[in-house]
């Protein structure tokens, strides 16, 4: 995965709530065995004037200079809440987004996030509300080291980001090696499991 | 201490608990599908990494397979033959059990999980599907997740979740005659907002939920996902137990096991971080409006004043006006949601002797092959064919639209389903949500029309 330290770029306007996974991509878009090039598809219901016609919809933000070249959104509550499509995250990354600021966001879509180096900000809605009219004024700095962003017109932001997200997307770990190397933790809790649940793992045999 | 439900699930599986809020949990099962299963077995395999608990996971065909009778490996959905095959093969190379299309236990991953005892109370379990929050009716910890968080679980048995906060849905009274769990869970989602319950875990209690059985307890928790739940769950009762007798992969319901199951229940007194009540004696039936669940009104109310314009708009609808009465072009009767036994009957009966009007197509998409041969033992395929329904074979079907088989542009669907976002049946696909009950008068009227106001009518 590509560490994220510092990112800096133009942020889209999307001021509206409860967008879903199925707006971020439809499932027709979904019909390759691949996680690549997904990009084209990404807001397909709203960015293109017909399902399966390339015209682009003029009245759609991410159809417009300069926000067709962004790299960060701005968006409502609950932003991709519904399926846990990954591809929803696949698009998004492909097309370029590298930063996603909400009030809040759907708990499978942000999971999915942080593992695929796109940074989700959860803010408070007062101050979504600010950026959102900052991404008229010029680019937005994310520096992740320092936990700050800087919007035009608007005092630096101090960023709460969880410890440990922030230090894997700064390094760019690899989620699964971490999790491999507390094999001994895992062992003492898989032991504990096992005598409080003895049914947690089938009965070898018992699968027909 | 008393504790809840979740407490005791995350305690008996919590690995490490790090200082952001996040903890690393053991995961029991993991229920793979055709639509990404094989992407995440195959990225585990080019890296060679073992699966860590290969007798832990399942897999299953039911996203894209056709439904129509006679099925093969390919559907309408574009690529469907590649997604079947590659899951197939990838799930013979890895070792895991396959519930495969001709197999008599197919169906959807949250139906199959639960019939064969997959799903079991205290347990922790994942699917790359949303609904997989249903399986909490069981008294487990069961999630949805994506495809690179699947791999983590398959390689490591565990997974890093952002702890949540816990929250009961207290459910006093008793839902009237007529009036289902998914009609409680709508009113739930309308009342507090499509995202009302982001951040939090779910528990669906008192008389109203003890009244229920599985299948509405089932449909209760399948539709946390959608009031932004990290998932929601029924605590283990004598209900729960006699669903657990005779399931091929759980253990036999002795009574030291009955005991050790109705553990995993929430302690009297055990103090939740929200705690918030519906009276069910007040609710009616609902169908919604909109573009999100949240957008929902009892059957036969006005669409608000302050409706969000986008949505009336994409629905074809106008302030003011009710959505009953409104015509149909279709009903589906399907998905995880709404397609058990218990609401297949249901609908039956208020079809039976009734007939859909021409130029409406009708739709029965059993949950799983077992429900279909249940339903067909009691003759209800029968009842439903006679009224000119079409009676299909089992899987996720016409809930959401793959690229094959849909709705035609700009239809109005009434729908057993659970989501009714932009394009969700298909492109221009205009979906309202309801109750079987109210799917099924509406399917025989024409029109969107309560159980109720049929039975007045006839």
């Amino acid at each position: 995965m590509e560490p994220f330290i510092r990112h800096e770029g133009i942020a889209a306007p999307l001021p509206i709530d409860n967008v879903d996974t199925d707006a971020i991509i439809p499932s027709r878009e979904m019909s390759r065995v691949s996680r690549r090039g997904l990009g084209r598809a990404l807001f397909a219901n709203w960015r293109y004037l017909a399902p399966y016609d390339p015209t682009p919809d003029p009245d759609f933000v991410l159809n417009q200079p300069p926000f067709d070249a962004a790299t960060l959104l701005v968006a409502g509550s609950n932003f991709g809440c519904g399926s846990s499509r990954e591809h929803a995250v696949w698009s998004l990354a492909d097309f370029g987004i590298r930063v996603i600021i909400a009030p809040s966001f759907g708990a499978i879509f942000e999971s999915n996030c942080w593992g695929n180096g796109i940074l989700p900000l959860r803010l408070r809605a007062d101050v979504v509300a600010q950026l959102l009219t900052a991404t008229a004024k010029g680019l937005f700095a994310v520096d992740l080291e320092a936990c700050t962003l800087a919007a035009p017109g608007l005092e630096t932001l101090h960023l709460e980001v969880p410890a440990r997200r922030r230090s894997d997307l700064m390094a760019g770990a690899d989620a699964i090696d971490q999790t491999l190397a507390e094999h001994a933790a895992i062992a003492t809790a898989r032991a504990r499991r096992n005598s409080l649940i003895p049914w947690a793992v089938p009965k070898i045999g018992d699968t027909p | 201490m008393a504790r809840t439900l979740f407490d005791k699930l995350l305690a008996a599986h919590e690995v490490r608990r790090f200082e952001d809020g996040t903890a690393l949990v053991l995961v029991d099962r993991v229920m793979l599908h055709e639509r990404t299963g094989s992407l995440a077995l195959q990225a585990l395999a080019e890296r060679d990494r073992p699966l860590a608990a290969p007798a832990q996971v399942f897999a299953v065909m039911d996203h894209i397979v056709s439904t129509a009778p006679g099925r093969g490996d390919a559907s309408s959905v574009p690529n469907s033959a590649a997604f079947v095959r590659a899951m197939r093969d990838a799930a013979r190379d890895a070792g895991i059990r396959l519930f495969d299309i001709d197999d008599p236990d197919q169906g959807i991953s949250h139906l199959v999980a639960a019939e064969q005892g997959i799903a079991l109370p205290g347990l922790t379990m994942v699917c790359p599907d949303s609904h997989t929050c249903t399986l909490g009716a069981l008294g487990m910890l069961a999630w949805g997740l994506g495809t690179s968080d699947c791999e983590h679980v398959l390689a490591t048995e565990t997974l890093r979740v952002r702890v949540p906060k816990t929250m009961q849905v207290w459910c006093s009274g008793r839902l009237p005659e007529g009036v289902t769990a998914k009609d409680l869970v709508l009113t739930l989602i309308g009342r507090y907002g499509a995202g009302g319950g982001a951040g939090y875990h779910l528990e669906y209690a008192g008389p109203a939920v003890q009244a229920l059985g599985m299948a509405g307890r089932f449909t209760l928790c399948n539709m946390a996902v959608e009031f932004s739940a990290f998932s929601g769950a029924v605590g283990v009762d004598a209900t729960t137990i006699d669903y657990l007798r005779d399931r091929d992969l759980a253990p036999a319901v002795t009574p030291v096991q009955e005991r050790q199951w109705l553990d995993w229940a929430s302690d009297a007194h055990a103090a939740f971080d929200r705690r918030i009540e519906i009276d069910c004696n007040a609710l009616s039936p609902m169908v919604t409006w909109g573009t999100s669940p949240a957008q929902v009104l009892p059957l036969g109310a006005p669409v608000p004043d302050n409706a969000d314009s986008r949505a009336l708009h994409y629905m074809g609808l106008e302030r003011g006006k009710p959505v009953a009465d409104l015509p149909i072009d279709a009903a589906y009767i399907g998905s995880c949601t709404n397609a058990r036994l218990d609401d297949l009957r249901a609908a039956a009966e208020i079809v039976r002797g009734r007939r859909v009007p021409g130029g409406i197509t009708a739709l029965v998409v059993p949950g799983s092959t077992r429900v279909r041969r249940a339903a067909e033992a009691e003759g209800l395929h029968e009842i439903f064919e006679a009224a000119g329904f079409e009676w299909r074979e089992s899987g996720c079907g016409l809930c959401f639209y793959a690229g094959g088989e849909g709705f035609a542009p700009g239809s109005r669907v009434i729908s057993t389903t659970n989501r009714n976002f932009q394009g969700r049946q298909g492109p221009g696909v205009r979906t309202h949500l309801a109750s079987p009950q109210t799917v099924a008068a509406s399917a025989v009227s024409g029109r969107i029309r309560g159980a109720l106001g049929l039975a007045e009518a006839a």
